[in-house]
């Protein structure tokens, strides 16, 4: 299987009054086609940074980009013309499902006319801008045979999403819908441009967990269908088993394993999953957190970022970090000292 | 079985929805003949999605709504309705811990003046008292002594929320609201949150109200749970009982939505269909019945109340059978 994204060793911080905060510290991340990716990891360890360096809407000012590439379909968006970027990639092949639907709509156009503005610029239909802007951008035509096209299939998709009456819903403003409403039209919006990548960013933390359950099935069957690879970011483990096929675990800017979703579960190698398995609320009754903090960005530990909290550390682990090994197909584990494989 | 240390009977709080010129139009039901009892040393879960009306439960308990009628009974006294100035020594027992402690304690008070302020307005203890109070509580949620000189925003989400049960077990309450205790924190700073709700439990004699939106916890921390849908308490028993084979159509939904690790994908046949219907226009009967699978017609004229049904009570008019082991299969 070919990569469709290829995030190699990506190294990048953001300039802060305290100092460059190392929030990402050689990552690396894969996604094949088709694939839907888990990236799981606690507050702050730099998942939503990776999801957005993906995207290419890091905050200019602030981010500074050390080393590392980030290959789609084997062009690196890093070195390619910005123009190039935003006219194919961007919002076009590859899309982004918010966090949070409630703030993520402006609220004083109709859903209607921010979708259509969507598909005026992204439409699969449009063809790729080759001769540059010759109009300013607010004069650009929006012809009305493809208008009536991009209208047929965004009726057709809020319909694929299970909202009842489109027309009636696109003449909605946005506070005239639930948050589960607002989140199916983001991955109606998401799926508009026939994506090969959708981006979705912890899409059910605002939800109810009924709600969840029916929004991360559409996500899931979607995918399924139109064979559209989804890199989905959450801290929810329960979320991730749901629909995911692999899962990556992050931990304070570096990645420390990655497994397909039944040995991701079965046969953890690496403390730091094994301990974020074990805090789980079970209904035993008994649970384990793991002790400690987050290191600092600021001045954080050498080598593996985990040594300070992990009980199987060593001098080693603060001397270096370790390479990625191989446990089996597609499983990989970065730690001196891995756990021994589960008894099958 | 212990007896009820608080006592909620028929409490009900609407709130007026207004429209032009300040006209009433209707009501959101939040509250709506809600009775249940919390039993000395419980945990009793209060589980139920956004709006309806678990917060609102826990503060009206509190006095920060009043409410519109109903009872609330607390160690033999009746407290619902009370003023300020009576209700003060009642709220000495009686704590509420907020949702986001980290926005609930004043940013520009070191923690030590906010550890103090409580003991300041309830006791007449000195100063140097004091302080030997809050080092004690302090050193019982597990901070260091240094943290007296802090500011909020200087700890971690996880300390800000010991800080606040620091802050409510100075006054070494009886009863504790504990509202979403653990939402926004992370998996691993949870689960050691939790612990320390269970030791400080049985080092102060506490009884909790637990209020969650997260089954997972309510399951594991909880003796007792009660399920609310739009205002009312739909189903409540004891939470290893109601885990096992849930009786109302919407709690069975609730706990068919949580993702079991290891078990099948709930996502691939989840049945409930729609969301919850507007509050301030309720369908008739039954509040679940335009979402529920087994809604016949006298679900939409008879609002069924909360009965005894083996070793719970339920509030439905065709409870799930009480031992289902055809529910999985039901279900598909």
């Amino acid at each position: 299987m070919t990569a469709l994204l290829e995030v190699q060793d990506l190294k990048l911080g953001f300039r802060t009054e305290g100092g460059l905060a190392r929030v990402l510290d050689g990552v690396n991340f894969r996604i094949d086609a088709g694939q839907v990716m888990g990236l799981v990891g606690e507050s702050g360890c730099g998942k939503t940074t990776l999801a957005r360096a993906v995207l290419g809407v890091l905050p200019h000012h602030a981010a500074q980009i050390d080393r590392g590439r980030i290959l789609f379909r084997g062009t690196d968006l890093l070195g390619a013309d910005p123009r190039m970027v935003n006219d194919r990639i961007r919002g076009r092949a590859i899309t982004f499902v918010p966090q949070d639907p409630f703030t993520s709509f402006s609220p004083v156009f109709t859903v209607g006319a921010q979708i259509m503005d969507i598909m005026k610029w992204k439409s699969p239909r449009r063809p790729a801008d080759n001769g540059g802007a010759r109009l300013p951008a607010l004069l650009r035509p929006y012809p009305g045979a493809r208008r009536r096209a991009d209208r047929a299939a965004v009726l057709e998709l809020l319909d694929a999403v299970q909202l009842p009456q489109p027309e009636r819903i696109l003449a909605k403003y946005p506070h005239e819908l639930s948050g589960g409403q607002r989140q199916r039209l983001m991955i109606a919006m998401a799926l508009l441009t026939e994506p090969d990548l959708v981006i979705a960013d912890e899409p059910t933390t605002a939800l109810d967990v009924t709600i969840q359950a029916q929004i991360l099935g559409l996500l899931r069957r979607l995918a399924t269908e139109r064979g559209v690879a989804v890199l989905l970011t959450t801290h929810d483990l329960g979320t991730a088993y749901e629909i995911c096929d692999a899962i990556t675990v992050m931990y304070a800017g570096q990645e420390v394993e990655s497994a397909p979703i039944d040995r991701f579960f079965r046969s953890p190698a690496h403390p730091y999953t094994a301990r974020l398995l074990a805090s789980l609320p079970k209904s035993e009754g008994t649970v384990a957190g793991i002790p400690g903090e987050v290191p600092s960005l600021l001045r954080p530990p050498g080598g593996c970022r985990f040594n300070p909290r992990c009980d199987r550390a060593g001098p080693e682990c603060t001397a270096e970090r370790p390479a990625a090994t191989r446990r089996a197909d597609f499983h990989l584990v970065r730690c001196h000292h891995p756990l021994a494989e589960a008894a099958p | 079985m212990s007896e009820a240390i608080l006592s909620v009977r028929a409490l009900r709080r609407w709130f007026p929805v207004r429209g032009a010129f300040n006209r009433r139009r209707g009501w959101v039901k939040a509250l709506d003949d809600v009775s249940f009892d919390l039993r000395q040393g419980e945990i009793l879960g209060l589980v139920g999605e956004s709006g309806c009306g678990k917060s609102t439960l826990g503060k009206t308990i509190m006095g920060i709504h009043q409410p519109d009628a109903g009872e609330i009974w607390f160690e033999g006294r009746q407290i619902a309705g009370l003023s300020p100035a009576a209700s003060r020594p009642v709220r000495r027992h009686l704590q509420y811990a907020y949702q986001d402690p980290g926005a609930s304690l004043d940013p520009r008070w070191k923690i030590g003046r906010s550890l103090h302020e409580p003991l300041v307005i309830h006791t007449d203890l000195s100063a140097a008292d004091r302080e030997a109070r809050v080092r004690e509580i302090l050193k019982a949620v597990g901070l260091p002594q240094s943290h007296l000189d802090l500011y909020p925003h200087e700890i971690s989400g996880g300390q800000q929320r010991r800080v606040g049960l620091a802050r409510i077990l100075t006054l070494h309450p009886k009863v504790v609201i504990l509202d979403e205790p653990t939402s926004g924190l992370d998996v691993s700073v949870q689960a050691t949150v939790l612990a320390l709700f269970r030791e400080l439990r049985d080092a102060f004699e506490l009884t909790y109200m637990f209020v969650s939106h997260d089954l997972a916890v309510v399951r594991m921390m909880c003796s007792r749970v009660a399920v609310m849908y739009l205002g009312r308490v739909v189903e409540i028993g004891p939470t290893d009982r109601i885990f096992a084979a849930p009786q109302h159509h919407y709690t069975r939904s609730l706990l068919a939505a949580i993702p079991q690790i290891g078990g099948p994908r709930v996502t691939r046949d989840f049945w409930l269909k729609g969301e919850p219907p507007d509050p301030a226009n309720l369908p008739s009967g039954c509040r679940f019945r335009t979402r529920c699978p087994r809604a016949e017609a006298r679900c939409a004229e008879v609002e069924p109340v909360l009965a005894p049904s083996g070793d719970r009570e339920v509030a439905c008019h065709f409870p799930a059978a009480p031992e289902g082991p055809d529910r999985q299969a039901e279900m598909r």
